[in-house]
């Protein structure tokens, strides 16, 4: 039987994995590869590496990153933040990530979905769309809007409409944080995850919110997510994702165990 | 044991090299040297992406080559597509053939409601008498990423349930194929990849 799955996420800047709590009080969390391959020993089904560098050394810094986390890693590993190009992705798959995922350049240009799934396959690229709530909408949900810039530039596109073109482009996946429930640990933003699972025939990676083990099993039962992404809740009380999971299989969810 | 890894630029040949590295495996990669086949000890065929990227190997020479090493007996081993390749084709790309090691051919999940692609990590029911699978229990997971897939057969060597049953491994002799990605299925995979260096003609 499948199994939902943990993505375990690390931010990382400057080489360095980094936790901001409500954007502000950026600290050091600790070398990526040491931080990649503990999660993955802890149980989590694939690991989340998204660059929060703009600079061009900081590229280069992004690339031995890469290389360092992959290189004993036997898990699924994605990487995100500044891919820009088909090139771009191709420097990180060459260091060996196994998915890249794409966000605000496949807004400036949906072409790059296509050419990165025509070059390595719909398998391996990830849209991932930050979209907040519209009240003013028809359908505050379905149309909630897109935004880029980590979250600062609105787009004026809408969530279902813009996770469908990313399905017909050849995504493989899509990456869905709910802005209205990133940070708060409150619980995913079940209603917009639900809202875009139904609307494509991809996986949906469920992220923003995460506080307790309840909401994880809300988000797989009444958000129809096929993932959820797990970032800062291994800070907060959960110790890791095996135990999430033992939690979550109690609950009658369906996961990798043992792990 | 020095493995021949073919690269026909459609997948992640970087975590292949690195997981049979791990288990300390010496590798050599082609894209079209036809004498690293004929000296090669093991074959190992990866690939992620689309069947028509398959074309490559006819090409470049490489499927003759690889049917004369199977037939001298050469531990063999596809993964993802590169299982697909060792059937007669796939509906994936209908012109294009595959090896026919495995008289079948492989054809898209049945409509459902069900997400396609297949993505994550799925179960094992293994046949008995498997080796490429040996010490692998059943039910254990493994990470799966595919839209297309192989028949169940007196060759299937393990199935899969998503939609429906399918070949999740494939094996013959020397020849086995894997439709999940062994490199990237942490303890499980690197097992069943150990097995398949560690391989030896039955006596």
């Amino acid at each position: 039987m499948i199994t939902k799955r943990i993505i375990a996420c690390l931010d990382v800047q400057d080489g360095r994995v980094v936790k901001g709590v409500q954007f502000v009080d950026i600290i050091d969390a600790g070398d990526p590869a040491t931080q990649a391959a503990r999660h993955a020993r802890e149980g989590a089904d694939e690991i989340v590496l998204l660059d929060i560098t703009a600079t061009h050394e900081g590229r280069q810094t992004l690339l031995d990153t890469v290389r360092r986390t992959a290189r004993e890693l036997f898990v699924p590993f994605c990487v995100g933040g500044g891919i820009r190009s088909a090139d771009d992705a191709a420097q990180v798959f060459e260091a060996g990530a196994d998915k890249v995922s794409v966000n605000s350049a496949a807004l400036a240009d949906p072409m790059l979905i296509d050419a990165i799934g025509r070059s390595f396959g719909a398998q391996a690229v990830v849209v991932a769309i930050d979209a907040r709530r519209d009240p003013e909408a028809a359908d505050p949900v379905r149309d909630a809007q897109v935004f880029v810039q980590g979250g600062r530039l609105p787009t004026g596109r809408r969530v279902v409409e813009w996770a469908r073109e990313a399905e017909d482009r050849g995504a493989g996946e899509i990456l869905l944080t709910s802005m209205n429930s990133d940070g708060m640990r409150t619980g995913f933003d079940c209603e917009l995850t639900a809202a875009v699972s139904e609307s494509v025939g991809i996986p949906v990676i469920a992220s923003g919110g995460a506080g307790t083990v309840e909401h994880f099993v809300d988000v797989f039962g009444r958000g129809k997510a096929d993932a959820a992404l797990a970032a800062s809740i291994f800070h907060f009380g959960i110790s890791s994702a095996r135990s999430l999971k033992e939690e979550l299989a109690k609950a009658g969810v369906s996961v990798r165990l043992p792990c | 044991m020095r493995v021949t890894v073919i690269d026909y630029k459609a997948g992640n040949l970087t975590s292949v090299l690195k997981a049979l590295r791990h288990l300390g495996a010496e590798t050599v990669v082609t894209d079209g040297d036809l004498a690293l086949l004929e000296a090669a000890e093991r074959i190992v065929l990866p690939g992620v992406g689309h069947f028509a990227a398959t074309g490559r190997l006819d090409a470049t020479g490489l499927t003759p080559a690889i049917r004369a090493a199977i037939t001298r007996g050469v531990p063999f081993l596809g993964i993802c597509v590169g299982m697909q390749w060792l059937y007669a084709g796939s509906s994936e790309a209908p012109n294009q053939k595959g090896l026919t090691h495995f008289a079948e051919s492989c054809t898209h999940f049945s409509e459902s409601n069900e997400k396609v692609p297949h993505v994550g990590w799925n179960s094992l029911e293994i046949r008995p008498n498997s080796r490429l699978l040996a010490g692998v229990e059943a039910g254990e997971y493994v990470y799966f990423t595919h839209s297309y897939k192989a028949p169940v057969t007196a060759d299937t060597a393990a199935t899969t349930f998503y939609i429906e049953p399918f070949a999740a491994a494939v094996e013959r002799g020397n020849v086995m194929g894997v439709q999940f990605h062994p490199e990237k299925s942490g303890a499980t995979g690197l097992k069943i990849l150990g097995n398949f260096l560690s391989w030896k003609e039955a006596e």
